[in-house]
């Protein structure tokens, strides 16, 4: 057994742990400078991740090959240490909304919540699969309604908790009929023989129901009606965590279940994968409309999203996934950028609704820039991050279309998509910008951590949009995966 | 570094350093502004007269740069400039300058304002001087989102919104059916890579040109793409509207030099890489026209507003463009280019003298307006003159690239050309004149009295796209020896079927209009 595999793994649990115990040492007014060591803990994390010498960067399996280290383990472990560090960043500026004091139990549930995304990015069986997404979920039920003496908080709570456990026992239903069928959990053994067992209804239903549960992480159509709600309730850093590492998590796993267990059975479903990513992308543009809410909105955008990257896996090529990890490199610091500033922006005012941006120029031009620009990297605009992701995933697409016309549909289906969410993307920059009413001009104050993560983000996103040479490189790699 | 890197280079990195300008130094944000714009169009005029002695690459290119941007999907930044676009950069700069002379009219926002239109003018220059497909529409689409910011933030009237909606909608899918468009070419060319050259190399050399179906399929996407972006008839109901309320620099360098992009990417791209195709949707393309030419020239003939005017009239001189482009000859597509060249200054100085009245009297009603011409006796004569300009009067640029156009058309839709003709000539004439005669002739009502003519400062966009006018007017040559050799080389897979044309081949070495005269003589 190759247990050195999971350092990286028991290094942030521990993380978590120490946090928890730091919770009794520390005067509470204190707690939330406990973060910024959690940020550092995990930099160092990133930077031994990235230099090759920490564990995710030694490829192998573990745990009789229920445990996977390879390129896409690594690309998935760099994108959710780095979405951690700036949601810690953002819990930190968050923490006096929260109970006093329990900003360090918040900080050990976002590092338990990375642990379990960290061994989703592992995978290769059903009951690591499993395992991972429930320490995700679960984690996620706290950290949704931490904000136990607001209303709307727990009301997200509770509608996560009965949805998720839903698509839960859904999984777990499915699981079982693959088990029962094939007798295999093993992704690499569940491949092998998967072929024979194309023509079981059994064990199709079974591989259906785990996309069921997937589907919910991801909230793809039809899964997706708990996440307006829950973005709209949640605590914001919980929000943003959830919009990505949650969805990431759930789009590796489903990359894996998919590409590696039962790719024989995924290359027949190209029309079910094409309709699902064009309803998503449609209803996430078009509910998103008359959302005033910016969390809400945000919410029904990130539905949208979930349909752009279902084009990657829809494409059932190593150029569809490559470019579907690269778009969600780009996501990442876009989603950030946008929750940071409604963190900030939003954090004196009660209300979450767009009105309240009025005059955000004003009051700090580096918050009303930052939000512009993820707005417009959401939007699909070039010279950023969003731009290139949806043209690789375009390219991905229609480099499908000669054998297949239903690509050529998709396609369009998002153009349609992209051009609705101009109109909602354009309404938040307007305003910021032209709002003519702006009852609150006094400036916003900006900690140094603060417009650090910022700018970490900004940096992100245009070094994503101009310089895609390095994370391609990563993608395409990550996908081989696949290949072989 | 190429000196298009340059003349694209400076707007770009002035709107940079617009960012970090506080909004309170007005006259150093505009001085910046109006200083890059310059240097660009200095560049442009140095680029167009070094042209002929630049030593051309192996793909006929000049002032060539190519820097690797992602390998892995042969995407490269490579700029240079063939007879095709040197025009369009030269006018392009030009323009760019002029429209930033003309944005003193902007009251408020100015650093939005110039930031929006330096990256507009950076962003459509480098598209035109790209020969890589990813940069190509990657530039295009940077220039073309702040349209809709302008238009909507500092458009007039009260359809501002309606008008910013249907623009940003339209020019949206039109661009994203391009880009569908351009990417399965990519995909299809099999070259593996972006760069323009190489995959027009690819495709001819290996004499294995796209498959007949493949064509059919690709090369509507790029005509009703760029159409759509060129307000080509039946998608052309955002163009008029839109630059009646777009603020003037805006229209300026939209209607001047983006709309151009779309007729740049159908000679540049569709026509050398899907000859097939292009042929077989000629005439559809040719009847297309007639909508823009008759159809928008009659609805320009009841317009009441003066910017809704010279908007439906720009839309009906696309069709000239169309024409030229779907006669798929020598004579026709050279024309097509030297219109494209001719009204983007024409545009761009209707579009300036519309904002400058509109700025002093608050209105564009025709009726309110008359006799300005004795209040106002600069701008009255440069409208006049930019009026006969647009109903196609010898000795200014649209007279050359028109009748070139219809040379070359006629030899394959007759009907269409006598058409298009009479478009030009008659209708074109009856709005334009009658607009003159309500605006600058007859008696001044009173409430006019205040007005006020351009200083000499004022003066100076106007005069610049007028004698660039004038200019090209009068040396046609200047352009059309630098079209007529490329030209030549985009129809290089049209031979065959030009040559087995009824009509002898009146191929004009120098298609000046002296030789015009002899391609009808020729006939």
């Amino acid at each position: 057994m190759n247990s050195s595999l999971i350092t990286l793994e028991i290094s942030v649990i521990g993380l978590g742990l120490v946090l928890l115990l730091a919770d009794f040492f520390v005067p509470a007014e204190r707690r939330r400078f406990i973060g910024y060591a959690a940020i550092v803990a995990l930099g160092l994390l990133l930077a031994a991740s990235l230099s090759g010498n920490g564990s995710c960067g030694q490829f192998g399996t573990a745990f009789g090959g229920m445990f996977v280290n390879d390129p896409l383990s690594l690309f998935f472990k760099q994108l959710f240490i780095v979405a951690a560090i700036l949601v810690l960043f953002m819990a930190a500026e968050f923490s006096d909304k929260l109970a006093a004091g329990s900003v360090a139990e918040y900080y050990s549930l976002i590092l338990f919540a990375l642990a379990g995304m960290l061994f989703a990015s592992s995978a290769n069986d059903f009951t690591m699969l499993f395992v991972s997404i429930e320490l995700i979920t679960i984690t996620f039920y706290v950290l949704v309604s931490f904000q136990r003496n607001k209303i709307a908080s727990l009301e997200a709570g509770v509608k996560y908790l009965i949805l998720g456990a839903l698509s839960s026992s859904f999984m777990v239903f499915g699981i079982a009929l693959i088990w029962g069928t094939t007798g295999k959990l093993n992704f690499t053994e569940l491949a092998a023989v998967a072929s024979q067992f194309a023509d079981s209804r059994i064990f199709l239903l079974g591989v259906m129901l785990v996309l069921v549960g997937l589907g919910f992480k991801i909230a793809a159509f039809p899964f997706q009606i708990w996440a307006p709600d829950v973005y709209q309730g949640a605590p914001t850093p919980t929000t943003a965590f959830l919009a990505i590492g949650s969805k990431a998590a759930g789009f590796v796993l489903l990359l894996r279940v998919l590409f590696t267990a039962v790719p024989s059975v995924t290359h027949t479903w190209a029309n079910l994968l094409i309709i699902i990513s064009a309803i998503t992308i449609l209803y996430g543009n078009l509910c998103a409309i008359p959302q005033r809410n910016l969390k809400r909105l945000l919410g029904y955008s990130s539905i949208a999203h979930a349909g752009y990257l279902l084009l990657g896996v829809a494409a059932l090529t190593a150029s569809g996934q490559a470019a579907l990890l690269y778009y969600l490199a780009g996501y990442v610091f876009t989603v950030m950028a946008a929750f940071f500033v409604i963190t900030l922006v939003l954090r004196q005012t009660a209300t979450e609704d767009i009105s309240g941006l009025a005059g955000l120029n004003q009051r700090s031009p580096l918050l009303a820039a930052t939000l512009t620009i993820a707005m417009v990297s959401l939007a699909g605009i070039p010279p950023l991050a969003g731009f290139f992701g949806k043209f690789l995933l375009l390219k991905a697409i229609i480099e499908q279309a000669p054998a297949h016309p239903g690509y050529y549909c998709l396609a369009f289906m998002a153009l349609v998509g992209v051009v609705i969410s101009l109109y909602y993307y354009f309404g938040v920059i307007r305003a910021i910008y032209w709002s003519k009413d702006a009852v609150d001009t006094a400036p916003i104050e900006l900690s140094s951590p603060a417009k650090l993560s910022i700018w970490a983000c900004i940096a992100g996103i245009f070094w994503l949009g101009l310089f895609p040479n390095t994370v391609l490189n990563l993608a395409n790699q990550a996908a081989a995966v696949f290949g072989k | 570094m190429s000196i298009l890197t340059y003349i694209a280079g400076w707007p770009l990195l002035a709107a940079l350093a617009l960012v970090v300008v506080p909004r309170n130094y007005r006259v150093i944000i505009r001085a910046i502004a109006v200083l890059a714009t310059l240097i660009s169009a200095v560049l442009a005029v140095k680029m167009f007269c070094g042209y002929n002695c630049a030593t051309p690459d192996a793909d006929g290119y000049r002032f060539v740069q190519q820097i690797p941007w992602v390998e892995s999907l042969g995407i490269s930044y490579h700029v240079g400039v063939d007879g095709i676009n040197v025009g369009l950069i030269l006018m392009g700069a030009i323009v760019a300058f002029a429209a930033a002379l003309c944005a003193f009219e902007i009251q408020t926002r100015e650093k939005e304002f110039y930031i929006l239109l330096l990256v507009m003018a950076g962003g459509i220059l480098g598209a035109f001087a790209s020969l890589d497909l990813f940069f190509f529409y990657f530039l295009h689409e940077l220039a073309l989102v702040p349209t809709f910011i302008m238009i909507g933030v500092w458009g007039r009237g009260e359809k501002k919104n309606y008008a910013t909606f249907q623009i940003t909608l339209y020019l949206s899918i039109g661009a994203l059916i391009a880009l569908i468009g351009l990417i399965a070419l990519y995909l299809q060319s099999g070259a593996n890579t972006f760069d323009i050259p190489k995959i027009i190399q690819h495709v001819r050399a290996e004499n294995h040109p796209l498959a007949a179906n493949v064509q059919n399929f690709i090369f509507p996407l790029l005509l009703f793409g760029f159409g759509i972006l060129v307000s080509l008839w039946p998608f052309h109901s955002w163009a008029p509207l839109g630059y009646g309320v777009a603020p003037s620099p805006t229209a300026m360098l939209h209607a001047g030099v983006l709309k151009k992009f779309g007729l740049y990417g159908l000679i540049r791209i569709a026509l050398p890489l899907l000859p097939q195709a292009a042929q077989s949707w000629a005439h559809v393309l040719a009847w297309l026209c007639v909508g823009n030419i008759l159809y928008v020239g009659w609805v320009a003939m009841r317009q009441k507003d003066l910017n809704l005017l010279i908007g439906n009239s720009s839309v009906a001189h696309m069709g000239f463009i169309f024409l030229g482009i779907a006669s798929l000859n020598l004579i026709g597509v050279t024309g097509a280019v030297l219109i494209m060249v001719a009204h983007g200054f024409l545009a761009a100085l209707t579009f300036a003298l519309s904002g400058y009245i509109y700025k002093q009297t608050s209105t564009l009603q025709i009726s309110e307006l008359g006799g300005l011409c004795r209040k106002l006796p600069f701008i009255g004569t440069a409208l006049l003159m930019a009026a006969m300009a647009g109903c196609g009067l010898p000795g200014f640029a649209n007279f050359v690239g028109e009748a070139t156009v219809f040379f070359g058309a006629w030899k394959i839709f007759p009907t269409i050309t006598v058409i298009a003709l009479w478009g030009a000539l008659v209708i074109g004439g009856i709005y334009m004149t009658r607009a003159i005669r309500n605006i600058l002739h007859g008696p001044l009502p009173e409430k006019w009295n205040f007005l006020a003519d351009a200083n000499l400062w004022r003066k100076l966009p106007y005069a610049l796209l007028l004698v660039s006018l004038l200019v090209f007017g009068f040396w046609p040559k200047l352009l059309t020896e630098k079209i007529n050799h490329d030209a030549e080389i985009v129809l290089s897979s049209y031979k065959l079927q030009v040559a087995s044309l009824p009509t002898p081949d009146a191929k004009p070495k120098a298609a000046s209009i002296g030789n015009q005269q002899l391609a009808i003589e020729n006939k």
